[in-house]
């Protein structure tokens, strides 16, 4: 362990130990497997600093985004240095302070973030022994509460560090050891939320409250129509608006700033703004036959075993074909996205609830031609985004104003601002077929899945505010990443899988919640119950008879038990009455390498409504080692309740200009009426690695209800959402 | 020209500066009076994050003009209700429960409750779905959400 005096101490106070990452080794972003180049983090490298009180703060690149990981990561620090949680606190999302992990996305934050914290903060602790070690007299210690006793005598790691600095470096090549799970105190036990009591009492500051002094509040008018110009503007309304400052027009944004922000509201409202017709956007009643038509650019091939021409070409071998889709669907935060920015002394602070403020770093010092150091991103709790939504076009729009003005402004987007323009899950297709030998046995598997294309460099969303004011931004329209779990985890003899990359999409796309993942999940799941009835076999036993995983093997046996499944094929028999019910079984092994989940719907389907119902689903989950028990299940819970609705009832309405769906009225979501009750079985393996929980368990929802529909009224249902009228269609047609 | 008009929020008597008497109580709350309680989410009274208190009853404070409300009426936001220190039961209840994921709808859910719970002392978990049928939650914290409000309501 190389100690030596920080470089940071003068941001730090005196009196610091402070973790870095080498420089020179790989940077974590390089460990996360983003897809992106790997930056070397020169200016922010500290993960973690205890100061000569004792106390530690966390440097965290990954937050909270409402999950309740600013308590699991502290419980994982305070558990690796042996001292009381609260003595830790976290910082998160800074781009002056924080390291760059990566966006906080993919379920990775406890399964990377988490990890390199560990590691920190496990350095941190084997130096402090080995100091207290010399200081002591003894190599046999032990540590409890950030006091280290040994030989008759203590030291705390406040008097250790005293006066002076440390620095670590943390080589990612020489991993340190880390404390064993089995003395575990801290890590595996439900810690309660610390931002819920704010929370509830209406004292926590969201985005939405932040503010900034002397800040305006500024608000943008939409274009009628996404490529629309500006031709003509007529602000004369606003000279009855008092608190109005400034119209400010950049080529195709237009935006009102006002000193309070009713005016800005109200301000926005009485620009008669002028726009070309613009009618970039697909008949929406033929999205599908616009899909399949989309040029392909690239075929992507995620798995390829055996011949499956060859095989389904067989004498005797029964050809089974599906095609499923998935709607265009939108985020919905609660809260639409808001931002302030700031540009001072040439150099713009940036507030905002986004979930990856390296990456909006790189984004707004593009947009103003600003070197790196000239902008400062930081992180602000908003509203639960489930993805990239509209936060980091907010920012853009808050510093495109604030530069026109010269002063702090406040962006906070309206319902339809939110619904209209932030960027959408991209429609899916997936064509599905098989073989079967005359025994019922699966001889080829083939999936092709159409879906926007990855860019190089495609994880950057542009920003709209570029965009209409015709700023430098980046020329990307992919979200990367979306291939995932198409490649299954069952041992066919012969397996094909090809994502086709297509040009073009309506929608700017991005990730929502489980994104690809879910799509490419449903339609596998749904495809394997196809099969299943197919060899009229038990569903879940099919499940069994082609995997090989023996966790995956356990967690459907744990299933089968916890949900009570009785064996028998599907769809059931002597199904009558108004209301059908049936049960549906499905599974992922999370891009096949980590978290496992099961699950069992319970529907009903009223014949004549055509609508169905979700009374309940069964959850049996495996993420590995479990840092948070009751935080966990509420992620769990959450994945299930969100992707119901998904499922049910969700999907974004467009004419040939613009979005439709700019309200809960056109884009209704499911109530608490409608609620599931979920039935959850954690399987906690506290000597494994922890994998994500934040989207896994959604992957299987949408197949679990629809396998569940064709057990009760022997339709398959292929096109997500699943609304009373394409239920009644399908009845009339089985 | 600015006016100047008196209400009555969490107990107290408050003056109001303001020039449309069609804004929303939401802003007046938010940005005169700085309660960050009652919370902005749709403007259209769909959402229910905004909901307060006005003589008892759950309104939607971003469709309540400023105009409609006097100083005789009494205003209660979720900060009136209770605090970290002395949480009301609603609110300890949502903690006991862990019943957050982000939390921006949780003012809605515990002021729409509240005023749920003074005609309903002993409700039914369908009896609470249906009075929370208009408050819109997208983290999917549902289940939970009915559990902190029977606690409640079990404790009342």
């Amino acid at each position: 362990m190389n100690i030596q005096i920080s470089r940071r101490d003068a941001l730090l106070g005196s009196g610091a130990l402070i973790v870095s990452f080498s420089l020179a080794g790989p940077s974590p972003r390089a460990m996360a497997q983003t897809g992106t180049k790997p930056v070397t983090l020169t200016e922010v490298d500290s993960f973690l600093a205890i100061d000569k009180t004792g106390n530690v703060t966390i440097y965290s690149g990954k937050v909270d985004v409402g999950t309740g990981v600013s308590t699991a990561l502290r419980q994982i620090v305070a558990e690796e240095l042996d001292v009381p949680f609260e003595r830790t606190k976290l910082i998160q999302g800074d781009t002056l302070l924080t390291p760059d992990q990566g966006k906080t996305w993919a379920s990775l934050t406890i399964q990377i973030g988490g990890m390199q914290l560990r590691q920190a903060a496990a350095a941190a602790r084997q130096a402090l022994v080995t100091e207290a070690a010399k200081r002591l007299g003894t190599d046999q210690l032990t540590v409890t509460d950030g006091v280290i006793s040994g030989n008759g005598k203590k030291v705390s790691y406040g008097e250790l560090i005293g006066g002076k600095s440390f620095a670590i470096t943390l080589d990612p090549k020489q991993p340190v050891k880390e404390k064993a799970p089995k003395d575990y105190k801290i890590v595996g036990k439900s810690h309660p939320r610390v931002d819920i009591p704010a929370k509830v009492t209406g004292r926590f500051t969201y985005m939405q409250d932040f503010k900034v002094p002397g800040m305006l509040h500024g608000r943008v008018v939409r274009p009628a129509a996404i490529g629309a110009k500006l031709e003509s503007v007529d602000h004369s309304a606003l000279k009855s608006i008092p608190g109005t400052v400034e119209v400010v027009r950049e080529g195709n944004f237009l935006g009102v700033v006002a000193s309070n922000e009713w005016d800005a509201i109200r301000g926005a409202a009485a620009i008669k703004a002028t726009w070309s017709k613009s009618e970039t956007l697909p008949d929406q009643a033929k999205l599908w036959d616009h899909v399949r038509a989309t040029k392909v650019v690239k075929d992507e091939v995620t798995s390829n075993t055996g011949d499956t021409a060859e095989a389904m070409g067989k004498d005797g071998a029964k050809v089974i074909k599906a095609t499923y889709d998935f709607a265009i669907q939108t985020h919905g935060s609660i809260g639409p996205s808001c931002a302030i920015a700031e540009f001072k002394d040439g150099a713009l602070t940036s507030w905002s609830a986004s979930q990856a403020p390296h990456d909006l770093h790189k984004q707004l010092a593009q947009m103003f031609s600003l070197p790196l150091d000239k902008v400062r991103c930081i992180y602000v709790e908003g509203s639960g985004c489930f993805g990239r939504n509209g936060h980091e076009d907010a920012a853009a729009d808050a510093a495109l104003l604030a530069k026109a003005v010269d002063r702090p402004v406040r962006v906070q987007w309206s319902r339809a601002d939110e619904h209209g323009w932030d960027p959408k899950g991209p429609p899916t297709m997936m064509d599905m077929q098989a073989s079967m030998d005359p025994q019922g046995n699966v001889t080829a598997w083939e999936g092709t899945f159409y879906m926007p294309q990855q860019t190089p460099n495609g994880f950057l969303v542009p920003l709209v505010a570029a965009t209409l004011s015709g700023l430098p931004a980046a020329d990307h329209i992919a979200p990367g990443n979306v291939f995932q779990d198409s490649a299954i985890p069952y041992k066919f003899a012969n397996v094909k899988t090809v994502c086709k990359r297509l040009e073009t999409t309506p929608f700017r796309p991005s990730w929502i919640r489980t994104p690809g993942r879910m799509q490419n999940t449903y339609a596998n799941e749904c495809f394997m119950d196809e099969l299943a009835a197919a060899a009229n076999m038990d569903p879940l036993e099919f499940h069994r008879k082609y995997l090989d995983d023996k966790r995956g093997l356990e967690l459907l046996d744990r299933l089968a038990a916890f949900a009570k499944w009785a064996k028998r094929p599907s769809p059931q028999k002597g199904s009558s009455g108004s209301v059908a019910k049936g049960r549906g079984i499905s599974y992922v092994k999370y891009e096949l390498v980590r978290t496992y989940v099961g699950a069992v719907a319970e529907v009903e389907v009223d014949r004549s409504t055509g609508v169905i119902r979700v009374p309940k689903f069964y959850v049996v989950h495996d993420c590995g080692q479990i840092i948070n028990p009751d935080g966990l299940k509420n992620q769990i819970e959450g994945c299930v309740m969100q992707t119901v609705s998904r499922t049910l009832i969700e999907e974004l309405k467009f004419d040939r200009s613009h979005v439709t769906s700019l309200d809960w009225e056109t884009y209704p979501i499911l109530k608490f009426p409608q609620m599931p009750e979920v039935a959850i079985e954690l399987i906690d393996r506290p000597n494994e690695k922890p994998w994500g929980a934040g989207e896994p368990s959604a992957a299987v929802i949408p197949s679990a209800i629809s396998n569940a529909v064709f057990d009760a009224t022997g339709m398959r249902l292929r096109s997500v959402p699943y609304t009373p009228a394409k239920v009644k269609t399908a009845m009339q047609a089985a | 020209m600015a006016k100047t008009k008196a209400l009555t929020v969490n107990g107290k008597q408050v003056s109001i500066n303001y020039d449309d008497p069609a804004m929303p109580l939401l802003y007046v709350l938010r940005d005169n009076l700085g309660l960050n309680g009652p919370r902005f989410g749709c403007g259209l009274g769909q959402c229910g994050a905004c909901t307060v208190h006005i003589d008892g009853k759950a309104v939607r404070s971003c469709v309540t003009p400023l105009s409609t409300v006097d100083a005789r009426q009494k205003v209660v936001t979720l900060e009136g209700l209770g605090s970290p220190e002395k949480p009301h039961a609603l609110q300890k209840a949502f903690i006991d429960e862990q019943a957050v994921q982000c939390g921006y709808c949780v003012n809605g859910m515990i002021m729409q409750s509240a005023a749920f719970l003074t005609k309903n002392k002993k409700p039914s978990d369908d009896e609470i779905k249906d009075a929370l049928a208009n408050n819109l939650c997208r983290c999917g914290t549902h289940a939970r959400i009915v559990r902190a409000v029977k606690r409640a309501s079990a404790q009342a």
